[in-house]
């Protein structure tokens, strides 16, 4: 069963900023969903157009069975959403703020008590539950966000970029949770991303978009093994030209050099072989070499290898646009 | 009835939120306060004006005291959206189930509960300094019922234009450029029959004006029912108008997002 299907959506801001550029996907029912890519991508526009929030150009879309434009009041029943931004009152104290969220869905009396309690409890907020909201840390505001977005038991959840901004121990916790509510919950969850070890850690299936279209698609593993072998980067002594490059390239198993002022990257079958052969021929060539390293592939390479660039500068290209 | 629910659920968390500053309801008293002291003594000879019926002037003021607060004050109520925009909140109600209404009439329903204290708190102070309301509690009542309604307009027209605009500053540029020249143009501070007549011809279409011929007309001796029915059913039927319009500009924020 398929808990959310996109196909073909497009969407176009006003001022001419194209956020998706024919984006579909496919999430199974009861598993966790990776959207990854830098920002600017595309990611929270999709989340937007599959909640309801915002609405596509064309294209068409299901969340639960159900078309997010025609049935959008259906599909706010069985959705839990925890936007980019806080969505809490800051003005309210914890628990209000979930007894609001609650009186919304109809959950009401001895029932709304029960709810707010135990999501008080599970999400570690019990002792703050009656202090104003904005007294908070950043990580149990977040906490609240997503105790929020849980207050009807949702059969789908939307995370986008749920533990940016927070610190390693925040994130490890929240983690925890994304687990266990798809483990013992059986809740679908999409969640958008630009840390690669998060989707790399949590998502059993994901995306990877870039520029409102998706470039690859898989299991993060799936993904990782399509690149053959190792990335070998060799630090020079002293930047070198492009004899660097001539040196090596005629070794067997090794493909996808790069030579980028004193660092020379190469995909290699086996790093652990090819580094003293490249060590020496940089040698004979000349060339000193300062440090060499061995990585096995990780969803970075990934990135590089589809979007055609690495992580940190597409990241780095958006903010240069957005500024 | 979930209409009714959800909108009772907004306005309960904003009027939590006053509650929580009750320095807020003072603060915004000392205006006018100003006003109804300092007009009512600058202005007080008025009353001397040959055709001037009112009474003294500052038992003609406070009708007119009333409803300027009840403007000014509601004004500002789209700065609450705007927040809640740029925080997160408003999409966090939007993706659910809440009637779409609800999210301004929430809203208003503070605003009027504010103005209805601040106006009592006026009526009394005035009282206090000597003027009389010729209608005892039932004239106050609907002088107090029409601010409200005022009230209830100029805080959805805020909402609605704090949810077009997004924009803090333009919010401000629209409430302080509308509330002052629509207090002016209308019989809030001077009698109708002694406005220029350009004045009072405009005042004919100024929901202000409406505002403060029916509170004041309430709270005098010789209550004309027949003229307060019209202007209430003329600020109800813009209070439909503009809730309308607040409802609707989520629809215009949502297709820009």
């Amino acid at each position: 069963m398929k808990a959310i299907e996109a196909t073909n959506l497009r969407k176009t801001y006003r001022g001419g900023v194209r956020a998706l550029d024919g984006l579909s996907l496919e999430v199974e029912a009861g598993t966790i969903f990776g959207l990854l890519g830098p920002n600017g991508a595309g990611k929270s526009t999709t989340v937007k157009i599959l909640t309801t929030l915002s609405r596509a150009d064309s294209g068409e879309a299901r969340v639960a069975g159900l078309d997010v434009i025609r049935d959008a009041a259906r599909v706010r029943r069985s959705i839990g959403v925890v936007g980019q931004k806080p969505g809490l009152d800051p003005e309210a104290t914890g628990r209000e703020n979930l007894e609001m969220q609650a009186e919304i869905y109809g959950i009401r009396g001895a029932a709304r008590r029960e709810c707010v309690d135990e999501l008080l409890e599970r999400l570690g907020l019990a002792e703050a539950g009656g202090r104003l909201a904005k007294t908070y840390s950043g990580g149990m505001q977040r906490r609240l966000d997503v105790a929020l977005g849980l207050v009807h038991r949702p059969k789908v959840l939307f995370l986008d970029e749920p533990t940016t901004g927070l610190d390693p121990e925040a994130r490890a916790e929240l983690w925890r949770e994304i687990e266990r509510l798809a483990r013992e919950e059986e809740m679908t969850i999409l969640l958008t991303t630009h840390y690669l070890e998060e989707a790399d850690r949590l998502a059993s299936r994901l995306v990877i978009v870039d520029r409102g279209r998706i470039v690859a698609k898989g299991s993060p593993e799936d993904l990782k093994s399509e690149l053959r072998g190792d990335t070998v980067q060799v630090e020079l002594a002293e930047s070198a030209n492009g004899n660097a490059a001539a040196a090596v390239q005629h070794l067997p198993g090794v493909s996808e050099l790069t030579l980028d002022g004193r660092l020379l990257r190469a995909r290699v079958d086996n790093g652990g072989a090819a580094i003293p052969s490249m060590i020496t021929s940089l040698e004979r060539g000349g060339l000193r070499v300062a440090a060499a390293t061995i990585a096995r592939p990780s969803l970075d390479d990934v990135y590089l290898r589809h979007a055609g660039r690495s992580f940190q500068q597409a990241d780095t290209d958006t903010k240069e646009v957005a500024a | 009835m979930t209409a009714l629910h959800h909108t009772w659920q907004v306005a309960l968390r904003y009027i939590r939120a006053l509650l929580r500053q009750p320095a807020w309801v003072g603060i915004s008293l000392v205006q006018p306060v100003i006003w109804l002291l300092l007009f009512g003594a600058l202005f007080k000879r008025t009353a001397d004006i040959p055709g001037f019926t009112g009474g003294s002037y500052i038992e003609f003021l406070t009708p007119g005291v009333v409803v300027m607060l009840a403007v000014s004050s509601a004004g500002w109520v789209g700065m609450g959206f705007i927040e809640d925009i740029n925080r997160g909140t408003m999409d966090r109600l939007l993706v659910s189930p809440i009637w779409r209404g609800a999210l301004n009439l929430g809203s208003v329903a503070q605003s009027v509960l504010s103005i209805v204290i601040q106006s009592v708190i006026v009526i009394g102070l005035s009282l206090a300094v000597g003027a009389h309301f010729h209608n005892g509690v039932a004239g106050v009542a609907v002088l107090v019922a029409v601010a409200g309604l005022l009230g209830a307009v100029f805080a959805s027209l805020s909402n609605g234009v704090a949810v077009v605009t997004r924009q803090r500053e333009t919010l401000i540029g629209i409430v302080t450029m509308v509330t002052l020249p629509l207090t002016f143009l209308s019989s809030a501070l001077m009698q109708q029959s002694l406005l220029p007549s350009w004045i009072r011809w405009i005042a004919k279409f100024n929901p202000v004006n409406w505002a403060a011929e029916a509170g004041r007309s309430a709270a005098a001796a010789n209550a004309d029912w027949g003229l307060i029915a019209t202007r209430t059913a003329f600020l109800a039927l813009l209070l439909l108008a503009s809730a309308a319009f607040a409802t609707r500009a989520f629809n215009a924020y949502q297709r820009s997002i």
